[in-house]
């Protein structure tokens, strides 16, 4: 079985994200740009399948721009085998939204037909939550989204999900899709002969239009603005006076 | 102009908090009818029916529906998208796995956790950790989204609205249901509540969870954690707070031994009080904390909770 794993280019997650000056986004010139972080549970969990002999070949696909290629070499590094970019964006700050993203790779899936595709919950950039369970749509496959625990059983996988009252547990036919959580696993760090390994694994280029996807946005970004702020208040010297200053503000 | 809204049901009963707030968010759009699905949900759906704002409600009783599997009442509700211009759910894990498959089926982008309503095409949602706003204009002819509860007020008890029965979709028979791990608590829910005592890292132990317990119990207040108390086994994974679990809002928010990372700050900022209890003056969490107390939380938190 191959496992398929999408990876996007995010702002670091220890980065505090700007909004510009002119209210169009978040500035992403000069800002250190990483794996998103459910991408690399997502990526070491896939590699932990192949190790335990449940896939043959662990492949990563990225959409966006070209820079996107060292998100990829970062997960061959960590042990996926090989990679699939597709630019569908010149522009850092251009943003491809889940529905093209999960167009594309629909098209990547029909050709590779892997057994099961892995992605993140969640990209911490536009915290769309949204890849995992479109793709499913689109493909006609079963979802297991927010997974804590997963167990290939045949023709089944078991998935333990991360739901609001708790955990859920449910059984998903394969081929499916999986969305990572973060308790899934804790990822690996590449090795440096790993990284040097990587630099020679296969990494295939596309373009959006290749698979014929139209990646123009149906949700229109008519501004950005900052969050209203929220100052630092007081520092109490006491418990007594911490509870004063509570009974005043008429919260206990 | 109306609205599909997908009714908040576990195990039969109706969040009338989440589902209340999602309807109050929006029925400036347009009739609000409220699908209520479960292998029993006529009872939520007699309960959605007495909410505020509430035009109409479908009943959806069956099997097939009993666990929130994605796959099933995500045919349900495009089989009856037909009749609506936007659809929609609070902003809950079951919205979260079933409004995207929902929109890709219909060919349409989901819009996530919207905040405030502009216009029937316009919406402003936190990205970045909730670093930035944005605000979105649709193109698409209908509309998904989710609504981010915390950011509106409850609905008020309103009339009976008529509740009818609506046709069953087919069960795409994709997954089944194993088990729930649900642990049962007196505390108030964690969302909704008025008063929440959120523990961290600091804390150490999970036996020493039982320190921000008390206070929490005092409080009458629901109890959080911050990512690195859960992943570390002092708290369940339901009681996260931050950009990547719960989002809360209440009017007293309590960080015991937390520092104050961007992603809890995600979860927690928009709280009308926040106290913070840290040994390190510097941490984060001070900067945006109303109150501040410096020490050490294994005696100041039971001294607060003696003193309250
Ligand atoms: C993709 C992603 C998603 C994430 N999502 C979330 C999320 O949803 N929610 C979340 O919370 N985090 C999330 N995080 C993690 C976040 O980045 C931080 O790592 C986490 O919030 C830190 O938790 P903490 O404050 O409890 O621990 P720490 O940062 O270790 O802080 C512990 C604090 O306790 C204080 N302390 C220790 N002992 C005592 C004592 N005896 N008395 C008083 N104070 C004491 C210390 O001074 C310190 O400030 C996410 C991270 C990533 C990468
Ligand atoms: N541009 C992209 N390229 C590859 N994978 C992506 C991309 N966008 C989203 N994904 C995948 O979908 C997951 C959820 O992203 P989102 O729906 O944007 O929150 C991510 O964690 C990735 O696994």
């Amino acid at each position: 079985m191959k496992v398929l794993v999408p990876v996007k280019r995010v702002i670091d997650y220890n980065v505090k994200a700007k909004v510009k000056s002119d209210g169009s986004g978040v500035d992403l010139a000069n800002v250190k740009m990483s794996m998103n972080p459910f991408d690399e549970i997502a990526v070491e969990e896939a590699i932990r399948l192949k190790e335990k002999g449940a896939a043959e070949e662990v492949i990563v696909v990225s959409v966006g721009v070209k820079q996107a290629a060292e998100t990829i070499r970062t997960a061959l590094a960590m042990g996926a085998d090989r990679g699939i970019l597709v630019v569908a964006a010149d522009d850092v700050h251009q943003d491809i939204e889940p529905l093209a993203v999960a167009k594309i790779l629909k098209a990547v899936i029909d050709q590779e037909q892997p057994g099961l595709v892995i992605t993140g919950k969640q990209a911490i950039d536009n915290d769309m939550n949204a890849t995992g369970q479109m793709l499913a749509a689109l493909l006609g496959w079963g979802q297991a989204t927010f997974a804590s625990k997963l167990d290939i059983d045949g023709d089944a996988a078991k998935v333990t999900r991360e739901v609001d009252g708790g955990l859920q547990t449910i059984s998903v036919k394969m081929p499916a899709i999986v969305t990572a959580d973060l308790r899934l696993n804790e990822p690996r760090y590449a090795s440096l002969p790993n990284i040097m390994k990587a630099k020679k694994k296969p990494l295939d280029e596309k373009t959006a239009a290749d698979f014929g996807v139209d990646v123009s946005p149906r949700l229109e970004i008519v501004s950005v603005k900052e969050p209203e702020g929220r100052s630092a208040g007081i520092k109490v010297g006491s418990v007594d006076e911490l509870v004063s200053k509570l009974k005043e503000a008429g919260v206990v | 102009m109306a609205v599909l809204l997908l009714g908040e049901v576990t195990n039969g009963e109706l969040n009338g908090d989440a589902t209340g707030k999602a309807v109050a968010a929006l029925k400036s759009l347009g009739d609000v009818t409220v699908l209520c699905a479960g292998a029993s949900a006529k009872a939520a759906a007699g309960d959605a029916a007495k909410i505020d704002g509430v035009a109409k409600v479908l009943v959806a009783e069956d099997a097939r529906y009993g666990h929130r599997l994605a796959e099933p009442t995500a045919a349900l509700m495009v089989a009856l998208a037909g009749d609506y211009d936007h659809i929609a759910a609070p902003a809950t894990t079951d919205a979260k796995n079933v409004m995207p498959r929902v929109a890709a089926l219909l060919d349409v982008m989901v819009i996530p956790d919207v905040s405030a309503v502009i216009d029937a095409d316009t919406f402003e949602r936190p990205v970045y950790a909730g670093n930035a706003i944005q605000t979105v204009k649709s193109k698409d002819a209908r509309k998904v989204l989710t609504v981010r509860t915390t950011s509106f007020d409850a609905a008020g008890e309103g009339g009976g609205a008529p509740v009818e029965d609506a046709t069953l979709a087919d069960d795409p028979g994709l997954s089944s249901w194993i088990a729930d791990e649900v642990a049962e608590s007196d505390r108030p829910e964690l969302t909704s509540a008025g008063r929440v005592v959120s523990g961290g890292r600091g804390i150490g132990s999970k036996e020493n969870f039982e320190i921000v317990e008390k206070l929490a119990d005092k409080l009458g207040a629901a109890v959080g954690a911050s990512r690195a108390a859960v992943d570390s086994g002092y708290a369940p994974n339901d009681w996260q707070v931050g950009q990547t679990g719960k989002v809360v809002a209440p009017e007293l928010y309590v960080a015991v031994g937390i520092s104050g990372a961007i992603q809890h700050l995600a979860g927690m900022k928009d709280s009308k009080v926040i106290v913070a209890i840290n040994k390190d003056e510097e941490a984060p969490i001070f900067q945006i904390a109303d109150y501040g107390l410096v020490g050490d939380l294994f005696t100041l938190v039971p001294e607060l909770t003696e003193k309250l």
